[in-house]
């Protein structure tokens, strides 16, 4: 295995030589730089375009200016030499310097929207394939084709229009029609319908269920002017964190397992406790304090799943730990929607909440939450922009893997031991179903620095993609090549990565050493 | 599709499915051809041949009202003209069959804005089969290589794969460009886009393909096949790639429909069809200041698009139900009623 990943990472950098040569000529081919100089006025064009024939280098053939750029570029791989040279820009700037700025926006925009596609695509898949040919499986696949299927900017340009200027708009006061809770209402009843399994009757009780109950809450955030003052208070994160409880210990380890659901509702317990105790050192937050915090609920639930002992002690841990950090979560969310008010009454934020441009408000100042909230306005349409459109690609493909799988003869070997159908689906079915989507996953994430460039482009958002694109609209180089590095080696990096993770999951498949 | 052959499949495959040979009277017996068992079941799935109908009208609307390769069309209008405004340039619809001037209304300009959606439909299909085709041959043929032999020729193809996969597509549109202004003709280019694109995209697919031939050539019918002499050639294109071919045609037909989304996103942020010739995504760019005031001119070319993608994946979704050998229609809850049998 480790002669495979040096062979591996040798070729990767050999790749890497050949691929970035090839951009180089491509870059230089695709444009000329001093296009804009020529079309100029400016008396002195003349000495213009002579200055940036000098900083381009352009008299020397673009074969041969790649080893120059290639000797700068090397020296960021000698070790304790703090002189990494990726040229600069046509302004001057060092592509070090936007690189690294640049890289932070792109994360911060697209890990959110890609971990979230992930989880909520597979999990679809997983239910449409067990319901094959059902309500639920037409409206899921018809849903995700059409996500799929919408060009990202004009979904961008759609979103701008009523999920910002609409919503902020209903922001400023907010009063929900009847009509509208009518609406909503109908929708979430039939989405319960779609879920309920087969039988007419439990399909109607659903949809009167999902359908009173969203009317209800409806009526109930209107009364007491939620949408101006959220918050989720005590009563809901109880309430919430029992059926979080209930809902994992059913999916990981099943409510029959006694320990498992009281250790869970023990992590509640704590969590709500948690709720009082730490909110006081909340309001000198900072993120790594919420990751450390993290981390200790974390070891907690380990801890309490431990103490409660029994048959299978894995199983109690890993479910009170997830309910913990779900717990947390809550509050955390909590924390955020407590702050709403003093974030849109900010005199920087103006009342208009959901921004459509940027990625930040410029010159607010406030606490870890006041900020946070600012991000999360700011990610929120992009986010979802991207997340609607990469969910279909998780969902179809765990669907038909799932499929697969569930015609196996081990899993009618499975059902023939009496196993619940619990057990043949989440310990049998789901975790083989996951090998094929584990290397699209880590391609995925290889491909994630190099950024939404459509996403960035509509919202303005100054990542790696629009740092891409503007240097390819003015035929810069340096910034291109250095976008073209980091994105490259994270994907040749990850490429490995999906290879190994194969062979690890599927035993078939070996890797040569 | 340009990847499977139906009448090809050879029954070896249907039999150990199916297993020994059933009782005369099941309909099954009656020995329908692999082709015919495919045939039927995408007839009989309604979504794909709905879509199959909408692409349909959609592709004969858009090749024959504004014309194609010199041929002229039943439009009075082409997307160059300069009209005078009808109607402030907006929609002249009234009813189904009275369209009046400008069913879409007129961009700010006058020039006729169905003429244009048409005529970037037109475009965005010409590119969407090149690229389908294209670098769905390429795909398959290389990750089929490097997945069954192994080797060296794995090394190789793979590491290739992986050079082309980590060059930017946009940069390789933006040189397109550039090469078209400068060696040939703008007539020539929307093929020359597709052609780039097809030869820049077929990575994921080849990876796919590869993967999936990894995991059959171990499986138990490819070492019978090996056994009972059968040559690389016939385990390849008889034993492993009908296995292989759901996830070739569903790869295809996903490729095909971002390919799409590719060449109008790439020419909404101005890399992709350039000006004098129209594109759904460049039309877009041009008209999305307007959204407030002239909501038309960002509403249709959007709503082709999403039409013509929407058509591609149910078209592809159909063909991998009906194309899976090893799929029947599976019911968990059939599945699990113990009384009968579990396959349905």
């Amino acid at each position: 295995m480790v002669t495979y990943i040096v062979r591996r990472l040798v070729t990767a950098v050999l790749i890497l030589f050949g691929a970035s040569f090839v951009v180089y000529q491509l870059t230089a081919l695709s444009g000329d730089p001093l296009e804009d100089l020529r079309a100029s006025n400016a008396p002195n064009r003349d000495q213009l375009i002579q200055a940036r024939t000098e900083l381009l280098d352009l008299n020397t053939p673009a074969p041969l200016r790649y080893f120059g750029w290639l000797a700068g570029a090397a020296k960021c791989i000698v070790p304790f030499a703090a002189t990494c040279d990726l040229g600069s820009s046509i302004q001057g700037e060092a592509v070090t310097t936007s690189l690294s700025r640049a890289m932070g926006n792109t994360i911060t925009l697209v890990a959110t929207a890609t971990v979230l596609a992930i989880i909520i695509g597979i999990s679809l898949g997983i239910i449409t394939a067990l319901r094959q040919y059902s309500g639920l499986d037409y409206g899921v696949t018809f849903m995700s084709f059409l996500f799929f299927s919408l060009p990202i900017f004009w979904l961008a340009v759609l979103l701008k229009e009523f999920g910002a200027i609409g919503f902020n708009n209903f922001l400023d006061d907010p009063d929900i029609p009847p009509s509208t809770i009518a609406v909503v209402a109908i929708a979430s009843g039939l989405i319960w319908a779609l879920f309920a399994s087969k039988s007419w009757k439990r399909k109607g009780i659903a949809f009167v269920l999902g359908a009173v109950v969203a009317a209800v809450l409806l009526f109930l955030l209107d009364l007491v002017g939620w949408f101006a003052n959220p918050g989720l208070g005590p009563v809901v994160i109880l309430v919430t964190g029992v059926g979080i409880a209930f809902g994992i210990v059913l999916l990981t380890a099943g409510l029959r397992n006694r320990k498992a659901l009281y250790s869970s509702l023990i992590m509640v317990a704590l969590g709500l406790v948690a709720y009082y105790v730490v909110n006081p050192v909340l309001n000198a937050a900072t993120i790594w304090m919420i990751i450390i915090l993290a981390v200790i609920t974390v070891l907690v639930g380990l801890g309490v799943g431990y103490a409660m002992g029994g048959y299978d002690r894995s199983q109690s841990m890993r479910a009170a730990a997830l309910t913990g950090l779900l717990m947390g979560f809550l509050i955390v969310v909590d924390r955020f929607m407590v702050t709403w008010p003093s974030y849109v009454s900010n005199p920087r934020v103006r009342g208009r909440p959901i921004a459509t441009v940027g990625a930040e408000t410029p010159g607010l100042e406030g606490t870890f939450w006041i900020n946070g909230r600012d991000t999360f306005t700011h990610l929120l349409l992009p986010t979802l922009a991207l997340l609607l459109a990469s969910l279909a690609s998780y969902s179809r493909y765990s669907r038909a893997s799932m499929l697969e799988i569930m015609n196996m003869d081990y899993i009618r070997t499975a059902r023939a031991k009496g196993l619940s159908e619990r057990t043949v689906v989440m310990r049998h079915a789901f975790r083989n179903a996951l090998i094929p989507l584990a290397t699209l996953v880590a391609f995925d994430i290889g491909a994630l620095i190099g950024g939404a460039i459509i996403t960035e482009q509509v919202f303005a958002f100054s990542g790696m993609g629009q740092l891409f694109v503007q240097a390819l609209q003015r035929t810069d180089p340096d910034p291109i090549m250095g976008f073209f590095l980091v994105a490259g080696i994270l994907a040749l990096v990850f490429n490995l990565v999906a290879d190994i993770a194969y062979s690890v999951l599927d035993p078939r498949v070996r890797v040569k050493a | 599709m340009s990847i499977q052959t139906p009448s090809d499949f050879p029954d070896t495959d249907a039999a150990t499915v199916t297993g020994p040979e059933r009782p005369a009277s099941e309909p099954e017996a009656k020995g329908l051809s692999q082709g015919q068992i495919v045939r039927k079941k995408f007839f009989d799935n309604t979504g794909a041949i709905i879509s199959l109908v909408v692409f349909a009208v959609v592709f004969i609307l858009a090749f024959t009202s504004v014309g194609f390769a010199g041929i002229p069309g039943w439009w009075k209008y082409n997307h160059t003209e300069f009209l005078p405004l009808v109607n402030g340039g907006a929609p002249t619809v009234t009813g189904p069959f009275s369209w009046g001037d400008h069913p879409f209304g007129q961009d700010s300009i006058g020039r006729d804005y169905f003429a244009m959606t048409m005529r970037g439909t037109q475009n965005s299909i010409i590119i969407m089969f090149i690229i389908g085709a294209l670098a769905g041959l390429v795909g398959v043929v290389i990750g089929a290589c490097s997945g069954y032999f192994r080797g060296w020729p794995e090394a190789v193809l793979m590491r290739f794969t992986d050079v082309i996969i980590i060059i930017p597509v946009v940069l390789a549109a933006a040189t397109l460009g550039e090469a078209v202004n400068r060696f040939v003709g703008p007539g020539a280019q929307i093929w020359l886009l597709g052609l780039f694109l097809g030869l820049v995209l077929w990575t994921g697919l080849a990876r796919l393909v590869r993967g999936e031939f990894l995991t059959l050539r171990e499986r138990e019918f490819v070492d019978a096949a090996k056994i009972a002499g059968a040559s690389n050639t016939r385990i390849i294109f008889k034993h492993i790639l009908p296995n292989a071919v759901g996830v070739i045609i569903v790869n295809t037909t996903l490729l095909m429909s971002s390919a799409i989304l590719l060449e109008t996103a790439l020419s909404y942020i101005g890399f992709g069809v350039k000006a004098p010739d129209v594109s759904l995504g460049l039309i877009i760019s041009q008209n999305q200041e307007a959204f407030q005031t002239r909501p038309w001119l960002f509403w249709f070319p959007g709503l082709f698009i999403v039409l013509i993608c929407l058509c591609i994946n149910f078209i592809g979704d159909g063909l991998r139900d009906a194309f899976d050998p090893r799929q029947k229609k599976f019911s968990a809850s059939r599945a699990k009623e113990s009384g009968k049998p579990a396959a349905a």
